[in-house]
């Protein structure tokens, strides 16, 4: 499937610009030489060699020396917290923050309110999102009725109005019957199984990872053995009805393993981690700031150090980055009353390039792969920089430094747990489904005379 | 570690005090002491400046030695409880500590039932902050009130072998307390059933016991409160199996150690009623020290030096 079949605002404007002079760096089709890249009515219409395409008249050129041009990101865990939480953000706002921090579709799930567990509720959010959603948006809907955990939605019928797949994300389904019948009726409706994996016996009123710094702080822990013995349940039973899952954020060590020892026997899975989870420890809750709390949490540097090489092994399949708007007045309470849940669309590139690729732990081109992996995995065509396809663009600068929220942020949602961090690797631009969707303010400012 | 009265402004944590620090608290305590023998027990020392006590949680004890402490102390005191206050109507944290600090206060004493309360306030006034508690994460006063009443019966501290025995994961008592023992250079173990000792509590610097068995190693022995109310889950099978494994009781304490409780105590279950009248236990002495200890406190934020001083570095209690 295209990312045309997702929704979006239904006035796209194809892009007709020639990017001059960028590394082009394509990991999945080996590409990586400083180009020309011509996007006519927003496909690639031509690569060639630097300054060797002619601009074609009314072709607006922007100048990409010093800069990599990579297939644009697609996250398949986002919370745009719509309907009932527009306050906190909503399509508009969190799309535009989904085009500023480099992607070129998102996944929203479905735990609303209400919840989308009805072809009705599904219908008005696709006629929203055809109104405002800046890039290509899919919905997941609830596996379960209310993400209750008891009674199965009408898959099929969600199947069929747009549902891009399945989850009960923010809870796991608990009752492992439940489970087995969603996965027996995957044979019906199709569509991947999204799972929000946690054993509540075991992470019951824990509000972090439990570990040396909660048995310090005296706040309720949350065991890594409470994510990792429901992924090694949750797919022995997709083995046995060979149904397909996808586990959500990673957190833990454990969880690697449970994951590997899956795919090495043949299961059907895929699973995400998050830039958090991939630059931070439990450490960081010791400033005791609700911009830390988040399910899963943060865990030990082992377990972060499994999550890297896990991306290395390709043992996790694509980053997501669980995208969780919260008001500021529910963030500014004790940690632990606080909601769960920090933003990441527009931080996701800069950390990780920063942490990650800066010191290099990950080569770039591994992390921007990983970055757009999610699409294939829900069973979209993922971006390629490739004459003929829709053109799914990000423009990154490696070298800017920046402040995370030095200039506000596009969400409505200020809840980072990279606030004030400086960073480097900014997105310039992005070009999602062959529409620019966003340019970063400077360097608008730069084309606008530079092009003039 | 940080000269505290110097730089800080707050009492959040254990943490924030070196080991001199907690000496001169502790000193600056044995000053006031002499004072609580007096017939008149105030000094003027905080006259015409605030503290506010805000309390989102019940508490006897420590709302009892931080009023007296202020009062005696010459101090304006205004007491603030959860219930029948706006907090009440629901009011935030944040809304009620900027409110308050509108009366523009000396200090705010705060104990709330979440950790890192106390830190949050801190943020949000310009008062000094001392932390009375929160959730199960620390409560300080409490630490250097053990560690006054302690230094007072044995003298030094240093070497000193102290067990904590019961429901550590619960107690604010026992984060604060083993972080102060031990940076006074006592050797701390916490014994308790597996259930109620946390993962990875050796971090603050703790040995950790299951059993009784070496309990006679001890010098101190120090019982924590069955917390009931805070009990959710069924963390021992009962507290019958409970007393009959973890109760401090004549048999199990020997005739030199010394016996301290934070209080109130569950009698028959962490402790058997002999050793609560015994001459070993300094029960009562706790309670007692704790305004002293609080006058400490308040003096050294408000008066001694630190950024709320006023004209105070070098004063010396003075009768009123």
């Amino acid at each position: 499937m295209r990312l045309h079949r997702l929704d979006r605002r239904s006035d796209a404007q194809g892009a007709d610009l020639l990017i001059r002079s960028a590394r082009l760096l394509d990991p999945r089709t080996g590409l990586d030489q400083n180009s020309d890249l011509l996007v006519r009515d927003g496909s690639v219409a031509e690569i060639g060699a630097p300054g060797a395409i002619q601009a074609p008249d009314g072709v607006e050129i922007v100048a990409g020396e010093g800069l990599h041009a990579v297939p644009a990101f697609f996250d398949p865990h986002v919370h745009l917290r719509t309907p009932g939480r527009e306050d906190e953000e909503d399509i508009d706002s969190g799309t535009r923050a989904a085009a500023a921090g480099g992607y070129c579709g998102v996944l929203a799930m479905p735990n609303t309110d209400p919840v989308v567990d009805s072809a009705s509720v599904l219908g008005s959010l696709r006629e929203r999102a055809n109104r405002e959603a800046r890039v290509p948006t899919g919905f997941l809907a609830a596996i379960t009725v209310g993400q209750a955990g008891l009674q199965l939605t009408e898959m099929a019928e969600l199947a069929g109005a747009g549902a891009v797949a399945f989850t009960d994300d923010g809870l796991p389904v608990r009752d492992a019957g439940v489970m087995r019948m969603a996965l027996q009726y995957q044979r019906l409706c199709g569509g991947v199984l999204a799972l929000h994996e946690e054993d509540p016996a075991l992470s019951g009123q824990g509000v972090m990872h439990e570990g040396a710094v909660s048995a310090v702080l005296g706040m309720a822990g949350i065991p890594a053995v409470s994510e990792s013995t429901m992924i090694a349940r949750d797919a022995a039973l997709a083995a046995y009805e060979e149904a397909r899952i996808h586990i959500q954020h990673l957190s833990a060590q454990q969880s690697v393993v449970a994951v590997e020892q899956a795919k090495a026997s043949g299961v059907q899975i895929t699973c995400e981690a998050s830039p958090h989870h991939l630059t931070l420890t439990d450490e960081a809750v010791r400033a005791l700031d609700a911009n830390f709390k988040m399910n899963p949490p943060l865990r030990t540097e082992s377990d972060r150090q499994a999550l890297i090489e896990g991306l290395r092994s390709g043992a996790i399949d694509c980053i997501a980055t669980d995208h969780a708007p919260h008001s500021r007045e529910e963030k500014e309470q004790p940690f632990e009353l606080a909601p769960m849940g920090v933003t990441g669309l527009e931080t996701a590139f800069a950390v990780l390039n920063t942490d990650l690729v800066g010191p290099g732990l990950l080569p770039l081109g591994l992390v921007v792969e990983k970055l757009s992996a999610g699409a294939a995995l829900f069973g979209f065509t993922a971006p390629a920089l490739a004459v003929g396809e829709p053109a799914n663009v990000c423009l990154l600068d490696l070298a800017a430094e920046w402040r995370v929220g030095e200039g506000g942020y596009e969400s409505r949602s200020a809840n980072s747990c990279f606030a004030e961090r400086p960073v480097t690797g900014r997105v310039r631009m992005t070009i999602a489904d062959g529409e620019v969707v966003y340019r970063e303010r400077s360097f608008a400012i730069g084309i606008a005379g530079g092009s003039g | 570690m940080m000269a505290w009265a110097a730089e800080g402004r707050h009492l959040l944590s254990i943490d924030d005090l070196g080991r001199e620090d907690i000496q001169r608290l502790l000193t600056r305590a044995e000053s006031f002491a002499e004072v609580s023998g007096r017939e008149i027990k105030k000094v003027p020392t905080l006259r015409g400046r605030t503290v506010i006590n805000l309390f989102y949680e019940s508490s006897t004890r420590t709302s009892a030695s931080f009023e007296l402490a202020a009062k005696r102390l010459s101090a304006d005191l205004l007491n603030i409880k959860s219930v029948g206050s706006s907090v009440d109507k629901g009011e935030s944290l944040k809304d009620t500590v900027q409110t308050l600090s509108a009366y523009d206060p000396a200090a705010i004493v705060i104990r709330s039932p979440n950790a890192g309360a106390a830190q949050m306030v801190s943020r949000w006034t310009t008062a000094s902050v001392i932390n009375a508690g929160d959730g199960k994460h620390e409560h300080p006063t409490q630490a250097l009130t053990d560690l006054y009443t302690l230094r007072r019966r044995v003298g030094s501290l240093e070497g000193l072998k102290l067990w904590i025995v019961g429901d550590v994961l619960h107690s604010r008592v026992a984060r604060s307390g083993i972080l102060a023992f031990v940076r006074m250079g006592c050797e701390v173990t916490v014994c308790g059933p597996p259930t109620l000792i946390p993962r990875g509590i050796e971090a603050l610097g703790c040995a950790v016991r299951h059993t009784l068995d070496e309990l006679a190693d001890a010098d101190v022995v120090y019982s924590l409160r069955m917390q009931l109310e805070r009990m959710q889950g069924t963390y021992v099978p009962s507290l019958r199996e409970y007393a009959a494994l973890y109760q401090i009781d004549s048999r199990r304490l020997t005739p030199t150690q010394l016996l301290m409780h934070p209080g109130p105590v569950n009698r028959g279950v962490e402790l058997d009623a002999r050793v609560i009248d015994s001459p070993q236990a300094l029960i009562v002495d706790q309670v007692e020290s704790g305004v002293v200890v609080r006058m400490a406190v308040l003096f050294e934020l408000l008066a001694g030096g630190g950024r709320g001083a006023r004209n105070a570095t070098e004063q010396e209690p003075q009768p009123a």
